[in-house]
């Protein structure tokens, strides 16, 4: 013990003769669990540059059998119309090849006026996205107005960027309808941030777009918008594997958002077959 | 090392330099389940746990009682189950010194998925599954990816043999492609949650390696948590 107290090893926090004190365990819960105080701060990995060394990790997963697999995969579009603005989505979550969910709810409804689309990594998307609607109620309560869409959209491109290179894995659209009118905005991990009249994001977004571009006008009646947004993702889920579950379609107006329906794409697809037969 | 003349070699060609990877994972296997009912929720785990092709021991719970409306089941490494609960415990009787009431299974569903993405960059490799009454007094299970990612469900299985159970509550208790839709699907009873969750087991122990000895299944109503066993194969 003498070298100990010469090396001053014994002040060290695993020396402790007495382990356990309600003031250790305070301190541990505040160490691992900062982000409830603050949700910035999340715990630094034991290795640097996360992006690489975890997916060294996860490519370690054949010897070891150990994989990591985050929900993922999507089919999301939004756009802008005279109406308002339109956000459809699928709600199959996949960790790798299994389908975790097939009931996800991939829209945000950040506020009343505040809608945001999920695409990419499921936890990476709802945890920041609960992170924006406090700062969006926060803006709130300083300024007495509602945030705009454009700020709204900077806030969450911040904090993309603050954590670009780390390996979050967002994609998502933020529409909302503000003093300017309706807005619509995308934004990602790798921190791009750009307003747009039409949007689509994720593994089927490819064949939303030729759908969507087909159908799309600015002056489309509200049920007209509501058809094609739902259409558009109904064919995403059918070609592309990763994309499935039920298709949520939300228009935002200007006295908030309204959720127009939550269809299973099976019903769908009878549905436009027999229309199409009967032409 | 000059003077060896080993230094123009490049290291791994140099006998006795052996590169060891960051591996700070292991997957201690195991499954659960979790079946919710209209004022129950079913919650039941296997027992076994193992190493590669070792048992550790037959007789762990994974089962993790935070209040007695909430059950948290967990697996996958151990040594992370355990931190998780522990931090979990922790800060459960936290709020219940601070606030003089016990967190409702929701506010626990929502914590623990904030809990969880605290580790983001090095993730608890755990598949979590909770279980609880609601504040409505309804049951509810909890299902979680391991960065927090948190989804509202009525049943759900996980673990090991999470992929295989799966599909089998899906037919049992989802009544998925039987064409009964809504209210012609039969509620599930308590008595059924518990005979399906079991018979799960007994399958799962059929086929996978890492799930077996017994399961220890804990039945939540509005009056606290009740507990049973049941053998499954021992080999």
């Amino acid at each position: 013990m003498a070298l100990a107290e010469i090396c001053k090893i014994s002040n060290a926090s695993y020396m402790k003769p007495t382990a356990w004190t309600s003031a250790d365990a305070n301190e541990d819960l505040k160490t691992f669990s900062c982000n409830l105080a603050n949700p910035y701060t999340l715990a630094a990995p034991p290795f640097e540059n996360p992006m690489l060394n975890l997916n060294q990790i996860q490519a370690n997963s054949g010897k070891t059998g150990i994989k990591i697999d985050f929900d993922h995969g999507t089919t999301t579009l939004g756009f802008k119309y005279q109406g308002g603005v339109i956000l459809a989505v699928d709600s199959r979550a996949t960790g790798g090849q299994y389908i975790g969910s097939q009931t996800m709810k991939k829209i945000v409804e950040i506020n009343d006026f505040l809608l945001g689309t999920l695409a990419g990594g499921a936890a990476d998307c709802v945890y920041w996205d609960r992170v924006l609607s406090k700062e969006c109620r926060l803006h709130e309560l300083r300024n007495k107005e509602r945030i705009s869409v454009a700020a709204a959209s900077k806030i969450m491109a911040n904090i993309a960027h603050e954590y670009k290179g780390m390996g979050l894995s967002m994609g998502m659209m933020l529409a909302g309808y503000d003093k300017r009118g309706p807005g619509l905005y995308y934004v990602d991990s790798e921190g791009s941030r750009t307003p747009g009249n039409l949007f689509s994001v994720g593994s089927g977004s490819l064949f939303a777009y030729g759908v969507l571009d087909s159908g799309y006008r600015w002056d489309l009646q509200d049920k007209e918008a509501q058809d094609l947004g739902q259409r558009a993702i109904y064919h995403a889920t059918f070609r592309d594997a990763y994309s499935g579950g039920i298709i949520r379609v939300y228009h935002m107006t200007p006295t908030g958002w309204i959720n127009v329906s939550n269809t299973d794409c099976m019903e769908l697809h009878y549905k436009f077959k027999s229309e199409k037969e009967a032409q | 090392m000059s003077n060896l003349g080993i230094e123009q070699f490049p290291d791994y060609q140099v006998p006795g330099v052996s590169h060891a990877d960051f591996s700070p994972y292991e997957s201690n296997g195991g499954s659960i389940v979790a079946i919710a009912g209209e004022d129950f929720v079913v919650i039941a785990a296997d027992t076994r746990l193992s190493s590669g092709y070792n048992i550790h021991t037959r007789k762990q719970s994974k089962l993790f009682p935070l209040s007695n409306q909430t059950v948290l089941a967990s697996t996958g490494c151990w040594c992370d189950t355990l931190s998780l609960t522990g931090l979990m415990k922790l800060r459960m009787q936290n709020y219940e010194h601070t606030h003089l009431k016990t967190m409702t299974t929701d506010a626990v569903a929502q914590m623990l998925s904030i809990i969880m993405y605290n580790r983001r960059f090095f993730p608890y490799y755990v598949s979590n599954i909770l279980a609880g009454i609601d504040k409505d007094g309804k049951g509810v299970v909890f299902s979680y990816d391991p960065i927090g990612h948190c989804e509202r469900a009525t049943y759900r299985a996980g673990g090991t043999a999470g992929a295989l159970l799966q599909p089998v509550l899906d037919n049992q208790i989802g009544y998925k492609n039987m064409n009964l839709h809504g209210e012609d699907a039969p509620e599930v009873t308590k008595e059924r949650a518990v005979a399906v969750a079991s018979d799960t087991f007994i399958s799962a122990a059929e086929r996978d390696i890492y799930t077996g000895d017994s399961v220890l299944i804990n039945i939540i109503t509005k009056d606290g948590i009740e507990t049973q066993e049941l053998q499954l194969r021992q080999d």
